[in-house]
């Protein structure tokens, strides 16, 4: 793990799967408490004044709370674990307002076999793929004047539909959108952020037994906006969630996909670009948790960064519950740091609380150019603009390759035309 | 008919004990259409003239020169040597994620010739050519030298050999980590290049069984960072019998 954006740290070799009774990892968090039957106790939870007493947030994600209620989580004041590296201050409010603004307009295209409904926050649907795991995600919860449903029928194939948030206001608002995908339906479903909006969200995606949804959620805001979100998806029996979130508008974009296991054989890709600017503060936290056997998790973010105080956060949460034996997982995260003055922070967190796993690993690097790309290339009669550029976009195109929807592989080419001409990279 | 010319050629690179020399004095002509092996222990500063000619920001001339055809080669960028006509296939060829082999080749082409290359003809000298060093046709889709065996990244860099075209090729231990049909494949990539485009030759190993079928003209010796003697074809032969212990064993 990196907290400079200049270190470049070495890959963490695989972890095999020995069934080796009382495995343990070197460098792998295996916590005591956590073998007990309850992950909320001991020691380390007295330590902690916050949390309410019940948890120990800072010592393993299985003890993070999570609730509908905001009131349950305690005031933020920037110090706790999963808002260390979140101004506070320039989330316009999002974690301790009222957030009565008027949410950015939602429509629709390519609906072809889905629906779309409008709800009460009341509807029996409405957190039945989630439970709000930050004070953000409750106050959003909290404040949503309604919930919009798409459903993806069952056995349905080939629907791609797409959801474009347009953001009208600088006043604090909340959204509550649930996407489900019916059983052994195959759907792709766009996610697009544009203009300017002081937003708090939760989507919710219930993908039921042998399901396969792609989300693509677009985070190409205005340059002034503020957005909280959190993506809560429950993955059933033999499901299969591709999830790409691509970053690149916004003053503070703050993201929390994390997904939950509740059948065997289901799996998880969760893929991510993101591209800061000078002043932009673009933070990604993501949780997979691995509670039931036999599953799948694959994860791979990538992020550019230019000019002074372009910030970047990726945290990767990855738990392995004692019950989750044959799991397979991999999280990455690279960054490229392109001019002086932009920051990095990438912390992988794996924790192993079984060793009947088919594999577990990690992998965080933060790197300049890397001057062998930039030689190889050179060598080859490429001029070093023309060779940066390659590396750059060849660094990004590994996350754009995997959207597979081309008009959006087209514009996100385009943006990374635009990004990279900005600073002559 | 072109000349690339090294004169008493001296190299360091940056240590943490501060700067060590590696190349001590080396000097040499090869014209084109010549083939010289230089042959040498491990750590007697052989790939070091290879990337010291390429450019590799890491070795620093401290004096001597490097020219080709009379031009100041030391003056060059990386790039710029490449497209006067020299190619180095390295020894450790990296891997550039996310940038297609195709689009690769096709931007390096470019830029060496100075014109994008007919889409045509071009598709078909590509096809010819990973033919004719057996790389399966769908590496050209994949990443450059992602994922690719030892033995494939020598493949492709002698794929880029014989696509470039140029005037002086320098082949960096191309043959360490080559099975036996393997290296017969690379070698012929270097031969039709030769025949071809009347290129001259450096070529850098430690053993001599890649000059079974790359015939060299000129052998040279390298021990700590000069050459140490220097011959026809048979010097390599005397090499194979007896190796390099009679240059280390050096009488007091």
């Amino acid at each position: 793990m990196t907290d400079t954006a200049t270190h470049l740290t070495g890959e963490k070799a695989r972890i095999g799967a020995p069934s080796i009774a009382g495995f343990t990892e070197e460098g792998e968090n295996l916590s005591p408490l956590n073998a007990a039957a309850s992950p909320i106790g001991g020691d380390a939870s007295k330590a902690h004044s916050h949390g309410g007493g019940a948890g120990i947030p800072d010592s393993s994600r299985a003890g993070r709370k999570t609730s509908y209620n905001v009131e349950d989580f305690p005031v933020l004041t920037g110090r706790e674990e999963d808002f260390r590296f979140t101004p506070l201050k320039r989330m316009g409010g999002l974690h301790k307002n009222e957030l009565t603004g008027v949410a950015p307009a939602l429509t629709v295209e390519g609906a072809n076999v889905s629906t779309l409904e409008t709800v009460a926050m009341t509807d029996a649907r409405v957190g039945s793929a989630g439970i709000p795991e930050d004070r953000i995600s409750a106050n959003a919860w909290k404040h949503a004047a309604e919930a919009k449903i798409v459903t993806i029928p069952a056995n349905s194939t080939g629907e791609q539909v797409t959801l474009t948030y347009t953001g009208t206001s600088l006043d604090a608002a909340a959204s509550h959108m649930v996407v489900i995908a019916e059983a052994n339906s195959e759907s792709v479903v766009v996610i697009d952020h544009v203009g300017s909006a002081v937003l708090a969200q939760n989507i919710e995606f219930d993908i039921r037994q042998g399901a396969k949804l792609t989300v693509i959620s677009l985070q190409a805001w205005a340059e002034d906006a503020i957005h909280a979100s959190s993506h809560l998806a429950k993955v059933g029996k033999d499901a299969h969630l591709k999830h790409i979130a691509v970053t690149y508008g916004g003053n503070l974009v703050r993201m929390t996909p994390s997904a939950h296991f509740e059948g065997e054989g289901g799996e998880v890709e969760l893929f991510g670009l993101y591209f800061a600017d000078a002043g932009q503060h673009l933070e990604h936290r993501l949780f997979v948790d691995h509670a039931t056997e036999n599953c799948k998790s694959n994860v791979l973010y990538k992020g550019a960064l230019q000019g002074k105080d372009a910030h970047t956060v990726w945290v990767g949460d990855v738990l392995i519950r004692k019950e989750a034996k044959g799991t397979n997982s991999y999280e990455a995260n690279r960054n490229l740091v392109l001019t002086e003055g932009a920051r990095a922070d990438s912390v992988p967190n794996l924790e192993i609380e079984t060793g009947l796993i088919d594999g577990a690993g990690h992998a965080s690097t933060t790197g300049r150019f890397d001057d062998e790309h930039l030689f190889y290339l050179m060598s080859r009669g490429i001029d070093e603009k023309t060779a940066r550029r390659l590396v750059v976009r060849g660094f990004l195109n590994e996350i754009v390759q995997q959207i597979r929807v081309p008009e959006i592989e087209e514009r996100l080419a385009e943006t990374i035309e635009r990004e990279l001409a900005a600073t002559d990279n | 008919m072109s000349t690339l010319e090294i004169k008493d050629l001296h190299v360091s690179i940056e240590t943490e004990q501060g700067n060590k020399e590696i190349l001590k004095g080396v000097s040499l002509v090869i014209k084109t259409g010549e083939t010289h092996a230089i042959m040498g222990p491990n750590g007697s500063g052989k790939s070091t003239l290879a990337s010291t000619i390429a450019g590799h920001p890491r070795y620093i001339v401290t004096s001597g020169s490097i020219t080709l055809d009379g031009a100041d080669v030391l003056e060059m960028g990386v790039d710029e040597r490449a497209r006067a006509g020299m190619f180095l296939a390295m020894q450790y060829p990296v891997e550039v994620p996310g940038v297609s082999m195709t689009n690769f080749l096709r931007t390096a082409k470019t830029a060496i010739d100075g014109v994008a290359p007919k889409l045509r003809t071009w598709t078909k000298d590509v096809k010819t050519a990973m033919e004719a060093l057996k790389i399966d046709a769908e590496f050209a889709s994949r990443n450059v030298n992602e994922g690719f065996s030892g033995g494939e990244k020598k493949r492709v860099e002698i794929l880029q050999l014989e696509l470039f075209k140029p005037k002086f090729a320098i082949l960096d231990e191309t043959d360490s980590g080559l099975d036996v049909d393997a290296l017969k494949v690379v070698s012929e990539g270097v031969n039709r290049a030769q025949e071809q485009n009347e290129m001259g030759t450096l070529l850098i190993t430690h053993y001599t069984r890649i000059l079974r079928y790359i015939k060299p003209d000129f052998v040279h010796v390298f021990v700590d960072g000069k050459i140490a003697e220097q011959g026809g074809a048979e010097l390599a032969d005397r090499l194979e019998e007896e190796g390099y212990d009679r240059f280390l064993n050096v009488p007091a």
